[in-house]
């Protein structure tokens, strides 16, 4: 079978088309996109996500953080801001492991730490949720740790999607630049 | 085209990541070829102003200075929205 010139233009024809709508494709995949797991719910791991997440969406990023397991406390409007800082287990704080397990050093731990923040000027992390929020970052909550956690998802903070699961987050991801599990 | 803002935002006391946040926020008022001036205690907002103004398009980084107020050291940011 031969082919012929006719064929030949018809098919750079073709091509050129192609190639120019895959330019102009190129051209509006200008939105970069991330996506988060968050899984932690302790005050240091609220932290990350949170401001990752607000700054992405500062430079106009599309930016989805998915929350399972201890990260729906970081969305949950009974615990955002409340979460603790566990003193066991943490190398950095300044007391060995076993006068960190007595009662009550998680709540010292954690009222350094708020101290802290305060000091510092640094955002709560309830003021970072907001922000996030009202910058358009999409805050999940995963439909199947709410319910395995007992959560009820009347009880997230207002913007927060529900409803969501694993092939959700796996599908953005996919398609997302930049991918992080916290 | 003049540098000379049209709006401050005044971030002085605000740790990472808000002078950027605010920064992002306040240019979404502005319009093409106006100047807004962020005032930053945070030192790190120096480099992060910087980073966030290159990876953004249509915002251009116009200059940053340092001045000081009562002492303290205050980040001046240009940022024009072309």
């Amino acid at each position: 079978m031969s082919t012929t010139s006719s064929e030949a233009s018809e098919r750079i024809a073709q091509l050129e088309a192609r190639i120019e709508e895959l330019e102009a494709d190129e051209g509006t995949e200008g939105e970069r996109s991330m996506v988060i797991v968050a899984t932690q719910g302790t005050l240091d791991m609220a932290y990350p996500p949170l401001i990752l997440a607000s700054t992405a969406a500062a430079f106009d990023w599309d930016v989805t953080v998915f929350h399972t397991f201890w990260g729906l406390d970081i969305l949950h409007e009974d615990h955002s801001s409340d979460l603790q800082l566990s003193a066991v287990g943490n190398p950095s704080m300044p007391m060995p492991n076993a006068v960190a397990a007595l009662p009550g050093m998680d709540r010292l731990a954690t009222a350094m730490m708020e101290r802290k923040i305060a000091d510092n000027d640094v955002a709560t992390v309830e003021e970072l949720l907001d922000t996030s929020l009202e910058m358009g970052v999409e805050l999940q909550a995963c439909q199947m740790t709410i319910d395995l956690m007992g959560h009820d998802e009347e009880r997230f903070h207002d913007g927060v999607t529900v409803g969501v699961g694993a092939a959700t987050a796996l599908s953005r991801m996919a398609d997302a630049d930049v991918q992080l599990l916290v | 085209m003049t540098d000379t803002p049209t709006e401050t935002v005044d971030v002085k006391g605000e740790a990472c990541p808000m002078p950027v946040v605010k920064t992002k926020q306040s240019i979404d008022d502005l319009d093409a070829g106006e100047v807004l001036e962020v005032l930053a205690t945070d030192s790190g907002s120096v480099s992060d102003i910087d980073g966030w103004a290159a990876g953004t398009p249509g915002v251009t980084l116009v200059d940053q200075t340092e001045t000081e107020d009562d002492g303290e050291t205050v980040y001046v940011h240009r940022v024009r929205v072309e």
